[in-house]
């Protein structure tokens, strides 16, 4: 195969759009969770286990989880483009990292549906 | 004044070396510029490029004390001893201060950094308001010196396929430009996750400008227009 510098995924766009986005989303849970608490600190495990418990809670924790994981995907895919090099072992990490964000996510799930 | 420069000439040295060098100011001498012509006065081996003197040929781009900057537009008084003098960092050196610019000057014409435009020329002249040639300020000013390109890691990483701030300011130029027809095309030509979404907005580029223009705001400009046409 003949060696050229091929570019054009058109994605670039879409996935910078998606790292703001989802900055946005765990900036504001953040926000929304840290003025929720602390004026009601300290707070037993009856009261931790309600928050969780309430589907507000569970949802706007998973969308919490969600966007971490997306955000942490551009972030991390990223620092590949940037360093690694060779195809094979960039697209060998980008797969581990992809199964690897997909377990997080399903163990989030599992984690906030065990409340 | 004491200064310590990089010297390199692959057919005579294994590996690049520091040489320092210590040169009498004479009066009038105000620019890196004329102290490098002093000493190069003393060693004729020393190479580097250099032309208008006056910061609009963008020739004389190094690296001072750290800093990529035009050494015909740098005062003398400014300068903290010895004054330590490298090529431009990230792109192949050619000899001493002489770098190999083919890279830069590559992405340069991957932006087509000319006037599309396929309908008739007008008798006169393609008129334009003074409101939208006003967008076009801080970006036709770049003499592609090659500053900002090569103080930016993502295009020391990339330059292959990283436009870099240089090219992407003057990508910005023909977008912003009315009378030109190919918005489109351009902004499909960048639309990529190595050509311009390399860019990690740390603004090297806008720092160390010899020219005080700033690529890192003509690249959000161009994000905002890609944006903008997809939502």
């Amino acid at each position: 195969m003949v060696n050229r510098i091929v570019v054009g995924a058109h994605y670039g766009l879409r996935d910078w759009l998606l790292q703001r986005i989802s900055a946005i989303v765990m900036a504001l849970y953040s926000v929304a969770f840290l003025l929720c608490f602390l004026p009601r600190l300290p707070l037993n495990f009856e009261e931790w286990h309600a928050w969780f418990a309430h589907p507000v809670g569970k949802i706007a924790t998973l969308l919490f989880m969600l966007s971490l994981l997306l955000h942490a995907w551009v972030g991390v895919r990223d620092i590949f483009m940037d360093y690694i090099k060779p195809f094979g072992l960039r697209f060998s990490l980008q797969v581990l990292v992809i199964l690897l964000l997909l377990v997080y996510a399903l163990w989030a799930v599992a984690l906030l549906w065990s409340i | 004044m004491k200064f310590s420069i990089y010297r390199y000439n692959p057919e005579k040295d294994d590996k690049p070396y520091m040489q320092d060098y210590e040169v009498e100011l004479q009066h009038g001498d105000r620019m890196l510029l004329d102290a490098i012509l002093r000493i190069k006065a003393m060693d004729d081996s020393l190479g580097l490029r250099k032309s208008c003197r006056e910061g609009v040929c963008g020739s004389d781009g190094m690296n001072i004390n750290g800093r990529n900057g035009l050494a015909c537009i740098t005062p003398l008084k400014d300068l903290k001893e010895p004054v330590i003098l490298r090529p431009l960092p990230g792109l192949p050196v050619i000899r001493d201060l002489i770098v190999d610019m083919s890279q830069f000057f590559k992405q340069y014409h991957s932006i087509k950094p000319y006037l599309v435009n396929d309908n008739p020329p007008p008798q006169k002249e393609r008129l334009q308001s003074p409101e939208d040639r006003e967008e076009l300020n801080g970006l036709y000013e770049c003499v592609l010196c090659a500053c900002c390109s090569t103080s930016c890691p993502s295009f020391w990483w990339n330059p292959d396929k990283f436009v870099g701030p240089a090219a992407l300011l003057q990508a910005y130029r023909f977008i912003a430009d009315t009378r030109d027809d190919a918005t489109s095309e351009r902004l499909d030509n960048l639309e990529d996750p190595y050509r311009l979404f390399r860019c990690h907005t740390i603004m090297n580029c806008a720092d160390v400008c010899p020219k005080g223009l700033n690529p890192t705001e003509a690249i959000g400009k161009i994000k905002e227009q890609m944006v903008k046409r997809m939502v």
